[in-house]
């Protein structure tokens, strides 16, 4: 699952934070996966996430460089395949 | 035993790995063993259970005890025992658990899992079986863990299996016995639709005096390793970070969690830093204490100290340290090597000669403190009854 830029996106409910010095852990409920999110933008960019705002959007908010962008979306992609974030 | 992660999504970096090894304001997960009563007496038993103790904790210390992992925000807890089914709060401490947000795996042989319970397990969210089996035929298990407790797991798996449970897990401490029934378990286990998960064995409890028969050879942790690596779907909860050092590392952390980014709470409330040290040197504090479990976890003296950076002591020249970081610390103390030693079964064999010593110098091993086996009650023999095939 590869995710685009002009998509939308939601946390899963099922889906909790906790915050880390290196970013955070996510932990879902439903399935008990644990993922490490490895960096405090990346958490910042998921909590954008409110299914209106593009991707795009969440990253430009965030103040993410937009060299940067490909790793944010290959993490993303990844935590899509884990259900931990929705496209809308 | 550091939590599944599987499938790992977002590869752990050095950078992260270092950060767990400086510890978290709160464990990732943590081990709870309920009870030190058990109607087995394996003998690899890690916790030397058998009777209940007259101190273990209230119905209400454990919800006090889930109030506070809630608040650390601990996803989920092991719980474990002896056997925590032999509870009669068992269900209510689960049911307190999933709806405060703390999830649930507990581990157990299977004997209390009648056609009744395992509905009202399947009737539950958040919650995960795990049934402790070392063995893919009674023989080899039976041995272990004592006369007709495979036929008591078995039957505890069909009752889950109609009770449309869902994907649960059987779990084998690989020995020198079984670890020629990988296969075989494996294959019982998609029979199942279960999740297979194998860990290692530990020199911990009543394994102290069962380590020397049933620790697997040189030869067999190379299979085992090789076994491992083409099957990443199989759990292990990151036991084998030690065999990391025949190559290629095995899918996980490879690290050790112990007070950093895990630890155990037993049935009276201590603390100790991992389920396979029950023993004073790693006692870190009680949750009775005043500040309860999250100031154990955060200021205690024995946690602060696993936190500094690892000395490589002997196995500073050796070139696999990175892989296997010198193994599991506490295989190490309760087979009579030092913290900065190679683990007892390091695969390249530098633990040999130290080991030797050990036995030439004769003196006592470090015991483990609580025995709560049952007296009396003989235990299953550990003497092999098959030869081990050899390949």
């Amino acid at each position: 699952m590869t995710v685009e830029l002009n998509q939308t996106f939601s946390l899963d409910p099922q889906v909790s934070l906790r915050p880390e010095r290196f970013g955070a852990l996510a932990y879902h409920f439903g399935n008990r996966k644990l993922s490490f999110l490895k960096h405090p933008d990346l958490v910042a960019v998921l909590e954008q996430f409110d299914g209106q705002r593009t991707l795009a959007d969440a990253l430009v908010l965030v103040g993410v460089d937009q060299d940067r962008w490909p790793s944010f979306l290959a993490a993303l992609s990844t935590l899509e395949t884990s259900e931990m974030i929705r496209a809308a | 035993m550091l939590p599944e992660i599987s499938p790992q999504p977002i590869a752990p970096s050095r950078g992260l790995v270092d950060e767990f090894r400086l510890g978290l304001d709160a464990p990732i997960c943590l081990t709870w063993e309920l009870t030190y009563a058990c109607n087995l007496s394996c003998v690899h038993c890690l916790s030397s259970s058998g009777r209940r103790d007259p101190r273990e904790l209230s119905t209400e210390e454990c919800f006090a005890v889930i109030d506070e992992l809630e608040r650390l925000q601990v996803f989920y807890v092991n719980l474990g025992g002896g056997e925590p089914m032999m509870r009669s709060d068992f269900f209510e401490i689960l049911e307190y658990a999933v709806s405060h947000h703390v999830g649930v795996k507990f581990s157990t042989n299977g004997t209390y899992i009648d056609a009744e319970a395992a509905r009202a397990l399947a009737a539950m969210d958040y919650l995960d079986v795990q049934i402790s089996l070392d063995g893919a035929d009674a023989e080899v298990n039976d041995a272990v863990r004592g006369e007709g407790s495979y036929a008591a797991a078995v039957q505890a798996m069909e009752h889950l299996a109609a009770a449309n449970f869902g994907p649960f897990k059987i779990s084998l401490v690989v020995t020198r016995h079984n670890v020629d029934q990988l296969d075989a378990y494996k294959a019982m286990a998609d029979s199942f639709g279960a999740q297979l998960r194998v860990t290692r064995l530990r020199p911990s409890g009543r394994g102290a005096d069962s380590w020397d028969e049933l620790h697997p050879t040189q030869e067999q942790q190379r299979q085992l390793y090789y076994w491992l690596l083409d099957r990443p779907d199989v759990l292990t909860g990151d036991s084998f970070f030690h065999l990391s050092a025949f190559g290629e590392a095995l899918p996980g952390l490879n690290l050790c969690g112990a007070g950093r980014v895990v630890c155990l709470i037993d049935p009276v409330g201590d603390v100790y830093a991992c389920p396979f040290v029950i023993h004073d040197e790693f006692l870190a504090g009680n949750v009775r204490d005043s500040g309860g479990f999250t100031e154990v976890w955060r200021s205690s003296d024995l946690f602060t100290s696993l936190r500094e950076p690892d000395s490589p002591g002997a196995c500073t020249s050796c070139g696999s340290y990175d892989a296997c970081r010198g193994g599991c610390m506490a295989s190490k103390f309760f087979v009579g090597l030092e913290l900065t030693d190679p683990d007892p079964e390091c695969v390249l064999g530098n633990a040999e000669p130290l080991l030797a010593a050990v036995a030439a110098q004769g003196g006592p091993l470090p015991r483990p403190i609580q025995d709560h086996s049952r007296p009396g009650v003989p235990l299953p023999s550990p003497v092999t009854l098959r030869q081990t095939r050899r390949r």
